[in-house]
């Protein structure tokens, strides 16, 4: 079973947390945080995995020794899964990347921006992988397809968002002169390394 | 309309949506926080309107700031209202939100049950999806029983999609409602050959994660995914069913046997690197499983080894990791084969990955022997002086300490490196673990006797440079060896070569800053040792030694009198005076050291940690109860003194040893020798095993020399290694010599000891360089083997350790619960399967047992099953029960009764009596499975008609019904009779009951409700209201209000004014009726309650619409507070014993009926359950949402009854018993 999901970029911002079970948002928060700080801390040329009680606090907090943090680190983003003992470590590193690479297709060439400002979207598509802990669909095909699905019936519906709504978003922000700066924040795209094959 | 409509969109012009929101907090990065606040305001307004696009936007923006740690559950409901909007686009961020933020104690959650429902049974496949994604997030045990059933209808869904998210969600119902698994997993078991892969999948991934928790009950699945793993080629279901093969293995060695093959095939054949490696996992299990006595399988060993070497030695870190993660289950059982790549694993050591290097640490411990110790250690060593960074340090210290202690100092065969070792580690700068050093020398010095003299010297050398471990105090744990070092020195002072030295080492003004428990044991065994000056100079010509010593402690002792701590002051005051006292006899040249030294004679020995807690306790021994009557005050005051003595004894018992006389002592170390000899786990000193070398004297160790500038470094060569050279040279010279020795012995053929020595060089050959006896701990003479239970009682998996492979009961089935208009086409079927709440079915199959031999076995099994769900089934109890007269109200059918009461339900008929009664009242049958087995067309045909035959006597009795069609009986007659002959039954079935009584009605629409409890809130009640249309129009907009009391209140929605309406979640079409839930806070529970209420609705036909409304009072009894919980008839009799209940009694005359009903109906209506009931005599028990205890004792004699009740709160008991007798005037 997988614990939780985490998506923090490289200051520990959370851009996406999934968490199967309930915690409080504090602890939520505080998982985070701990979590940020024993990923961050590793090279990226060390093992993907973390476990053990004894050296990292966090695993009390999640809920023991049975558990273990797999990650990955992708340009700014580290994408954490917290899994116990019945998952394959391998197979979760793949789908990690299944996953990203799933959002690459969505998005077309993701980056961090992408993720900061469709969420939701990203919840989508991490909803058709992973489902209530367990692992959905790891088919990157019918993982999009799905997803395009959904989306093309938003669309039909006339989306969340319809085309006024977004005349005026632009409007509103004709004051803000900050926004060109947090717009531009260079080669920040995930760079997905094609691995070797499942 | 319209205009609020065109409104609403220019409003909508200026919300922000997510992308605005998240640009903001960017642009807001120094008042982020003010700002959210002002965003979280906006998000309330936008909440508040009417245009669900609007809303749906809110909680979108609500679920990025749960991201960010805010807490948004007050906005619950608005979520659980675009959880229902039509539309997907809103639908599917009412659900994003309600899985990320909802949880079990999220009230509004009751209220979802129906719309997720109607989701599940969209005819849009994504709809569908989205609550089944949403709903494995936050699923509930009251919504895993209520859709348990649909569930099940989806995963044979026509849509593969569909299907494998009813596959998985199906895993979290399991968990929350166990009674689910039986029925539900032989269409789960189909899935496992769906021709869909992500079906299959799907189902392989929920089996593996039920099997790992209770393996036993999934053997016999074993053939089927055998066949599985041989036939699939899908990886992440190979590696599922590999692992869960792991799991398997350990129950059922068989299996294990015909894994090898296939699995080393695949290990062969697969390229993919995680296949790979769960292959060699589970062979390894398997070959755990298989014991190590199978020779042939060495062949299986060598290739797991062999592919994890290649695991270790590629060079990404992660194949690295498992390798040596893969490898230390190897060890386990086959510790050779691993041993043979130690070369391998001390190079992982040096990994510049600290995962890696601390697995690789792991394994190590595991490899070590007698031969290869020294040579770990001494490289562990040199890593401790490389590590940088005080974790892996301290790790590494811990390591090499578990790694020589392990299982009682095995595989030291020189204690004295092993102290070398402890004190180089000494020098550890900022280590943690400076307790943990000492307390190893403390048992070392202790526990091995032979090395006392030498850990002595070391430790006097230690407490001569004190001051180099004290450097930093505030930063360093270290100084606690000095703690043990003071303590051996005193302790075994008699190996000291200068105690005078030591003692003015530990007396030096320095030590005052040492922590006060180190000062303390200095103090104290600076008196030990000035003991043991006294006894070695005493008698001498010239006492100059002794006096000189009493001097130095005289004048350095006031130092410690001063200490802040009191532990020192004491100690040091104590040891002040008694010196000063022997100084006075001293210069009156009186022999004073005999008496001195006894102050401390006596050995002490470790005793084990648990050694208290395995005495057992003698039988008859009553640790609770007075051992003479509590005496009386004048008494008291004779006997304290005599008793504190009593008391403080065994505190002395360090000085009453010595009154033992030799003779005593010798007779004892004789007996303690003899159990050596007996003890397997002792090292024993074999005559053969002589000193071989001389032990270096403290003068050849160089200790002393730290070099201060560079403060705790190693200096040049580690003393240790000294050891390891001279263990080499001993062995090769034990070697030489043995083989001489053999040489002679097969001169001499004396075969006895050849056989004893010959044989290849192995571990147990190398003998010990001392003689070393460990002392092992104490333990009590019949200390009882303990097996400590470490499984926790809190585990949910717990529940669903259920037997698979009994064929499914009748009567388990998954309940049915539906207020969707179609149910109505089918109305039997439903009642059927619902009205057997859960109690029943328990009582049940205790009532089976009495009937005829065929129906026996099959509910023993079911009384087995019920016990390991007895904890799960108390809780949902209530609202099962609240459930089955829900429907039967619907339904409008008269039903079994549901009561509670063990003796008078009528059990259900099996299907086997009933094919035997053919024509008999299909109508009492329960639960036959409805979605898995079509029912015999027979039954169902007659249930029809039956159905139409009520339905013409519901449509007289229409008319002149007045208060509750449930409780008139037509039909309940020939229902008993049908009951009777079916169940050969004695007793008179119950006529058919209902809680639900009526709350008002009009001629649009009927309400009746029913009040219940809840165990987990002590001030809610949930109020189920059941609204029919009675009209031919169309009821919409219902709102329903009441108006608040001080003490009971409607729970409404956060940011609901006190006095608004709650929107009732459904329309209702003509004819139709469904139920709606209300929470209510109430603050006392002992008084009755009646609220005034109105519900107001909008009626529409197809020329009109016309607002109407409809007052109601609702009535809050009491009985309405109390829920039923069960109770066991001991802990009954201890509730009345207590004395704290107060009593009442209550006489009902001219009840005529048989009291088997009197009982169930105040078990139904009233929420009591029996404790006992003998003859025509009962206790009943029942409980307040606030935990009164209301007790009752029931007898009846010629129509009259008695009810003798008890309650801790006489005014709830006395409310309670007017409503009891209310019950039964009415009938």
């Amino acid at each position: 079973m997988i614990k939780a999901i985490l998506i923090f970029n490289n200051h520990g911002k959370p851009r996406l947390i999934r968490f199967y079970q309930y915690f409080a948002e504090d602890m939520q928060q505080q998982i985070i945080r701990e979590t940020f700080h024993l990923v961050s801390k590793r090279d990226d040329n060390v093992c993907n995995f973390l476990e053990g009680e004894v050296f990292h606090p966090i695993f009390s907090l999640i809920g023991g020794s049975d558990y273990k943090l797999i990650y990955r680190h992708y340009a700014t983003l580290y994408f954490v899964f917290c899994v116990d003992s019945s998952e394959s470590e391998l197979g979760i590193l793949d789908l990690i990347q299944v996953f990203v690479e799933t959002l690459d297709k969505c998005f077309e060439n993701v980056c961090e921006l992408d993720l900061i400002f469709h969420m939701d979207k990203v919840h989508y598509i991490l909803q058709e992988v992973v489902m209530g802990g367990m692992v959905l669909e790891t088919n990157m095909n019918e993982i999009v397809a799905q997803v395009e699905l959904q989306n093309r019936m938003e669309k039909s519906e006339g989306g969340l968002s319809a085309a006024p709504a977004r005349a005026v978003s632009a409007v509103k922000n004709m004051n803000l002169p900050e926004i060109p700066r947090n717009i531009n924040i260079g080669d920040i795209n995930i760079k997905v390394p094609s691995l070797s094959p499942f | 309309m319209a205009l609020k409509i065109v409104k609403g969109s220019i409003d909508r012009m200026f919300d922000k949506n997510l992308q605005d929101l998240v640009r903001g907090i960017r642009n807001h990065k120094e008042d982020e926080a003010k700002y959210i606040s002002t965003c979280i305001d906006e998000i309330k307004q936008e909440l508040k309107q009417d245009n669900i696009a609007v809303k749906a936007n809110a909680v979108c923006k609500l679920t990025y700031l749960q991201m960010l740690g805010y807490d948004v559950s007050w906005a619950a409901f608005n979520i659980v209202e675009v959880m229902s909007s039509s539309k997907f686009t809103y639908k599917r961020i009412g659900y994003l939100a309600a899985s990320q933020c909802f949880h079990e104690s999220t009230d509004v959650i009751m209220l979802t049950t129906n719309q997720i429902r109607k989701d599940l049974s969209s005819p849009n496949q994504y709809d569908t999806g989205v609550a089944l994604t949403g709903l494995s997030c936050f699923v509930t045990p009251d919504l895993a029983r209520d859709l348990a059933n649909d569930i099940m209808t989806l995963m044979s869904h026509t849509k593969p999609y569909i299907r494998k998210k009813a596959v998985l969600i199906m895993y979290k119902v399991f968990l929350k409602y166990p009674e689910s698994l039986r029925p539900a997993f032989p269409r789960l078991k189909e899935k496992l050959e769906d021709p869909d892969p992500g079906v299959q999948s799907a189902a392989v991934n929920v089996i593996c994660e039920l099997a790992r928790r209770n393996p036993k009950n999934y053997l016999s699945l074993a053939p089927l995914f055998f066949k599985l793993m041989t036939s699939s080629t899908n990886n992440w279901v190979l590696i599922k069913i590999i692992k869960l093969f792991g799991a398997l293995t350990p129950l059922e060695p068989r299996l294990g046997k015909k894994l090898i093959e296939p699995l080393t095939n695949l290990i062969h054949s697969t390229s993919a690197m995680s296949l790979l490696y769960e292959c060699v996992n589970t062979v390894i299990a398997v070959l755990i499983s298989l014991s190590s006595g199978m020779p042939n399988h060495s062949a299986s060993i060598q290739l797991c080894v062999q592919k994890l070497r290649i695991l270790i030695e590629d060079s990404d870190q992660n194949l690295k990791y498992l390798g040596l993660l893969a490898m230390s289950k190897i060890l386990k059982t086959h510790p050779k084969s691993v041993q043979s790549h130690k070369d391998l694993i001390l190079q992982c050591l040096d990994d510049k990955d600290e995962s890696i290097r601390l697995r690789a640490l792991d394994l190590l411990y595991g490899m070590v022997s007698k031969k290869n110790l020294m040579e770990i250690v001494k490289k562990l060593m040199l890593h401790v002086d490389k590590a940088e960074g005080t974790t892996y340090r301290d790790e590494l210290l811990t390591k090499i300490i578990d790694i020589c202690s392990q299982s009682n100092y095995q595989y030291i065969t020189n204690f004295e490196w092993y102290i070398s070792i402890l004190v180089e580690l000494t020098r550890l700068e900022g280590t943690r673990h400076g307790h943990l050093i000492a307390s190893q020398m403390l048992d070392v010095a202790i526990r091995v006797k032979a090395i006392r003299g030498f850990a002595v010297a070391q430790m006097a050398t230690l407490l001569d440079n004190a001051h180099l471990l004290t450097g930093n105090t505030q930063r360093n744990g270290i100084c606690e060896v000095l703690y043990a070092a003071a303590w051996i020195c005193g302790e075994f002072s008699e190996h000291l070569e200068d105690p005078m030295q030591t003692l003015e080492a530990m007396l030096r003004p320095k030590v005052a800053t040492l922590p006060g428990h180190i000062q303390a044991v200095y103090v104290q065994n600076a008196a030990k040792l000035f003991a043991t000056v006294l006894q070695k100079h005493e008698g001498e010509s010239d006492s100059q030694v002794a006096q000189e010593t009493s001097q130095l402690l005289i004048d350095r002792l006031p130092l410690f009198v001063q200490s802040a701590n009191l532990e020192v002051q004491e100690r040091a005051s104590c040891i002040l005076q008694l010196v000063k006292y022997i100084q006075k006899l001293q210069q009156k040249n009186v022999e004073v050291a005999e008496e001195v030294t006894a102050l401390f004679a006596g050995e002490l020995n470790p005793v084990a940690p648990k050694a208290q807690k395995k005495v057992p306790i003698p039988q008859g021994l009553d640790l609770d109860a007075w051992i003479n009557e509590p005496p009386s005050e004048s008494e008291s005051e004779d006997e304290k003194p005599k008793a504190v003595f009593a008391k403080e004894e065994p505190k002395h018992s360090r000085t009453k040893h010595t009154e033992v006389d030799e003779k005593e002592l010798a007779r004892r170390r004789e007996v303690r020798k003899q159990e050596q000899a007996n003890n397997p786990f002792y090292i024993k000193a074999s005559p053969s095993s002589q000193k071989v070398y001389d032990a270096p004297g403290v003068e050849h160790i160089p200790v002393v020399q730290i070099d201060l500038s560079v403060p705790l470094k190693v200096p040049g060569m580690p003393m240790s290694d000294q050891y390891v050279k001279l263990e080499e040279e001993r062995r090769q010279k034990a070697k030489a010599e043995r083989k001489k020795k053999e040489k002679k012995k097969k001169r001499e053929k004396r075969g006895k000891e050849r056989k004893a020595d010959s044989g290849p060089e192995s571990e147990e050959d190398i003998a010990p360089a001392h003689q070393v006896d460990i002392v092992t701990e104490e333990m009590p003479e019949n200390a009882l083997p303990s097996d400590d239970d470490d499984k926790d009682p809190n585990d949910p998996h717990k529940a669903l350790d259920i037997d698979l492979d009994k064929p499914l009961a009748d009567n388990e089935k998954l309940p049915v619960r539906t207020h969707r208009p179609e149910v109505l086409k089918s109305p039997a079927d439903d009642r059927d399967s619902e009205s057997f709440p859960l109690e029943t079915k328990k009582k049940s199959s205790k009532e089976k047992k009495e009937k005829k031999d065929k129906d026996r076995k099959k509910s023993k099994e079911e009384k087995k099953k019920k016990k390991k769900q007895k904890e799960v089934e108390e809780e949902p109890l209530e609202s099962q029960l609240e459930e089955a007269v829900q429907s039967e109200e619907i339904q409008e059918v008269a039903s079994p009764p549901t009561s509670t009461s063990a003796e008078d339900v009528t059990a259900p008929p099996s299907v086997t009596t009933v094919s035997a009664s053919s024509a008999a009242a299909p109508d009492s049958e329960p639960e036959e499975p409805k979605e898995t087995e079509p029912e015999d067309t027979k039954l169902s045909k007659h249930k029809k008609k039956k159905q139409k035959k009520e339905k013409e006597e519901k449509e007289k009795k229409k008319k002149k019904r007045h208060h509750h069609h449930h409780h008139h009986s037509d039909g309940g007659g020939e229902d008993s009779v049908q009951n009777g002959t079916v169940e050969e039954e004695e007793e008179e079935p119950l006529p058919p009951m209902s809680n639900y009584s009526l709350l008002a009605e009009n001629t649009y629409i009927k309400m009746v409700y029913d009040i219940q409890g809840n165990h987990q809130d002590e001030s809610k009640v949930v109020v189920s209201v059941i609204f029919e249309n009675k009209s031919d129009s169309f009821l919409k907009s219902m709102e329903f209000n009441v108006l608040d009391s001080l003490n009971s209140k409607l729970q409404r929605p956060e940011g609901a004014g006190p006095h608004d309406g709650l929107t009732v979640p459904f329309q209702l079409p003509p004819g139709v009726s469904n139920e709606a839930r209300f929470v209510f806070s109430v603050q006392s529970i002992v008084m009755p309650q009646k609220l005034k209420g109105t519900l107001t609705f909008i009626v529409k036909s197809e020329d009109s619409s016309t607002h109407e409304k409809l007052d109601f009072r609702l009535h809050f009894t009491c009985t309405s507070y109390l829920i039923t919980t069960p109770c066991y008839s001991d802990a009954y009799a201890k509730l009345l014993e207590s004395g704290n209940l107060k009593g009442s009694s209550l006489r009902l005359e001219g009840i005529n009926m048989p009291f088997h009903h009197l009982l169930a109906r105040i078990c139904f209506h009233h929420h009591f359950s029996v404790v006992e009931r003998i003859d025509s005599c009962a206790s009943m028990y029942s409980r307040s949402i606030q935990g009164h205890h209301v007790c009752l004792l029931v007898k009846t004699a010629d129509q009259t009854v008695s009810i003798d009740a008890k309650c801790d709160e006489p005014s709830l008991l006395g409310n309670v018993l007017d409503e009891i007798k209310q019950t039964f005037s009415k009938c």
